[in-house]
C-alpha cells in the first residue's frame, strides 16, 4: 500500500501485530516524550483532524467510524454504551396466582429480561429511600403491566391428536400477552406511544389445562452498571481499522497463497506483465487473524498493524431505543459525569 | 479539604502534610476506569502536568484515587479542571459531529426513494 512510515510515525500511529505478539500498544503522544514534536491538547487540532463516517444505520444496528479521537475516550463511550444509558426494565414482579411448572424466581427473572419499548428520557429514577412507605410507585417512576393467562382444554380439538396447538388454548405464554396497565395520567400521556415489550414472540412459560399466570409487574428506571437487563443494546463493541504493507512484489503462486492467508476481498490479485501480483485492496474487510505469520516464507512479506486513532463503531440496540440516540446519549452521560465533578470542584472553592 | 457534612462526598482531596499544592491526591466516589482513563489522557495532554495516574483501589469499592503532580508550582486542581473542561468540550464536539452525520446519512437515504 503506501510507502513504510518512518519508525517514529510508526510507534506514534500503528499497533504492530508480531508473530509472538503486539506491539506499540500504548498512547505514547503525551508533550515531553518525543523531541520535535508539540503533543500539548489542542482543540482545534483535535477538531481539524476528528471525523465521524456513517456506514450503516437502520433502526436496530448501526456501523460507523471515529477517526482522531483517542483509545481511552472511545472506549469510555463503549462502557457507558454498556453500562450506563439507562432504560426501563421490570423490577418488582407481584406473582398473585402462578400455577404453571415454571417457578416463580426463573419467572420472575425472565420477566425481567424482556426489554420494554418505553423512552426513559421520560421517566425519572424511582427514589429508593421512601421504599417502604410508598410501595406503588408514581405514574412518573414507573410503568405497571400485567400478565394473566390461563390454560384450558380445547372442546373442538378431534380424538386421536396429540399435538399440542390442538388439544390446548393458550399452552404458550409469549410476551405478547404482557399487557401494560396505565396509572395515573400515563394514559393521556403516552397515548400513542404503545407501550410494552419490544419483542412479541418471547416464550416465557408453557402451560397445560388448569394452570394459570396473574402476575402485576413494575417496570423502573435503571442502568446496566445495577442489573444486566437495563442494558439498552445487545452489544456494543468496537475494533481498530487494520493495516496491511506488502513490503516487497509477491507474484505468481506465493500471491495466490499470500491472498488465502486473508479474509476475502482484502487482496486481490492483479495482472502486470503476465504475471500476478499481489495488491492489498481492502484491509478494513480484515479480520486479523495473522494466519500469514504462520508461514515461513510469507511472514516477512507483508507487515500486519492497526491504525490506533480509527476505530470501528458497530452498536445493536435491543430495539428499545434506535442506536444513534444510544449513541448520543452515551456522549451527554459522558459530559454530565464531566459537569458533576466541576461543579463540585467550584462548589469546594467557594467554601 | 474534604467536603463535611453528612451529604455523599464524590470528591475528596488528600494531601501528605508538607508536599506543595502541586502533588495531590484525589479520591472520586462513584467512578472507574469510564472517566478515570478518559480525564487522564486528557490530564497527561497538559504539559504543565509531571505525573498523573489513576487506580482503582479495591474491585469492590466504586472509587478511584487519581493522582496528579505538577512542576513549576501550578496548582493540582487547576490541570484536573481544565481536564475535565476539555474532556466535556471534546464529548460536546463528538456529539455535534455524530448528530450531522447521522442527519446526513438519513437524508441521502431518503433522497434515492423520492
Amino acid at each position: 500500500m503506501s510507502a513504510t512510515m518512518n519508525n517514529v510515525e510508526e510507534i506514534r500511529n500503528r499497533v504492530i501485530l508480531g508473530e509472538f505478539g503486539v506491539k506499540n500498544v500504548h498512547t505514547t503522544d503525551f508533550p515531553g516524550n518525543y523531541p520535535g514534536y508539540d503533543d500539548t491538547w489542542d482543540m482545534s487540532t483535535f477538531q481539524k483532524n476528528f471525523r465521524i463516517d456513517m456506514v450503516h444505520v437502520d433502526e436496530s444496528s448501526m456501523e460507523f467510524d471515529m477517526v482522531g479521537i483517542d483509545a481511552a475516550i472511545a472506549n469510555a463511550f463503549r462502557r457507558i454504551l454498556l453500562a450506563e444509558v439507562p432504560t426501563m426494565a421490570i423490577e418488582k414482579v407481584f406473582i398473585y396466582n402462578n400455577t404453571s411448572i415454571v417457578q416463580d424466581e426463573v419467572l420472575a427473572h425472565r420477566l425481567g429480561l424482556i426489554p420494554i419499548k418505553a423512552d426513559p428520557r421520560l421517566f425519572e429514577y424511582r427514589n429508593t429511600g421512601e421504599e417502604m412507605a410508598e410501595e406503588e410507585g408514581s405514574e412518573i417512576d414507573t410503568i405497571q403491566m400485567q400478565l394473566k393467562v390461563k390454560c384450558s382444554r380445547n372442546p373442538r380439538a378431534s380424538k386421536e391428536s396429540s399435538d399440542p396447538q390442538e388439544l390446548y388454548l393458550n399452552h404458550m405464554v409469549y410476551s405478547k400477552d404482557i399487557k401494560w396497565v396505565p396509572i395515573g395520567n400515563q394514559a393521556d400521556v403516552f397515548a400513542d406511544a404503545n407501550i410494552g415489550p419490544v419483542h412479541s414472540d418471547i416464550l416465557l412459560a408453557q402451560l397445560r389445562p388448569g394452570q394459570e399466570l396473574d402476575i402485576v409487574m413494575h417496570c423502573v428506571k435503571g442502568i446496566g452498571k445495577d442489573h444486566a437487563k437495563f442494558s439498552p443494546v445487545a452489544t456494543a463493541s468496537y475494533r481498530l481499522l487494520p493495516e496491511i504493507t506488502i513490503l516487497e512484489p509477491v507474484e505468481g503462486e506465493k500471491a495466490e497463497r499470500l491472498k488465502r492467508c486473508f479474509s476475502r476481498g482484502v487482496i486481490d490479485l492483479e495482472d502486470v506483465n503476465g504475471s500476478k501480483v499481489a495488491k492489498v485492496v481492502d484491509s478494513r474487510l480484515d479480520t486479523c487473524s495473522r494466519e500469514v505469520l504462520r508461514h515461513d516464507d510469507l511472514k516477512n512479506l507483508v507487515k500486519i498493524g492497526r491504525v490506533r486513532d480509527h476505530f470501528i463503531f458497530t452498536v445493536e440496540s435491543t430495539g428499545i431505543l434506535p442506536p444513534d440516540v444510544l449513541v448520543t446519549e452515551a456522549i451527554k452521560v459522558l459530559m454530565s459525569k464531566c459537569q458533576r465533578f466541576l461543579s463540585e470542584l467550584d462548589s469546594t472553592d467557594m467554601e | 479539604m474534604a467536603e463535611e457534612g453528612e451529604k455523599k462526598r464524590v470528591l475528596e482531596m488528600v494531601q501528605a502534610d508538607g508536599a506543595d499544592e502541586g502533588c495531590v491526591t484525589f479520591v472520586l466516589h462513584d467512578e472507574d476506569h469510564t472517566l478515570g482513563n478518559s480525564v487522564r489522557y486528557m490530564i497527561m495532554k497538559n504539559p504543565d502536568v509531571d505525573f498523573c495516574g489513576y487506580t482503582i483501589t479495591h474491585p469492590s469499592e466504586t472509587k478511584i484515587n487519581f493522582r496528579i503532580q505538577t512542576r513549576g508550582g501550578v496548582a493540582a486542581i487547576e490541570p484536573l479542571r481544565r481536564g475535565l473542561t476539555e474532556l466535556s468540550d471534546v464529548c460536546q464536539h463528538v456529539l455535534n459531529t455524530f448528530q450531522a452525520r447521522v442527519n446526513e446519512f438519513k437524508e441521502r437515504q431518503e433522497k434515492p426513494m423520492e
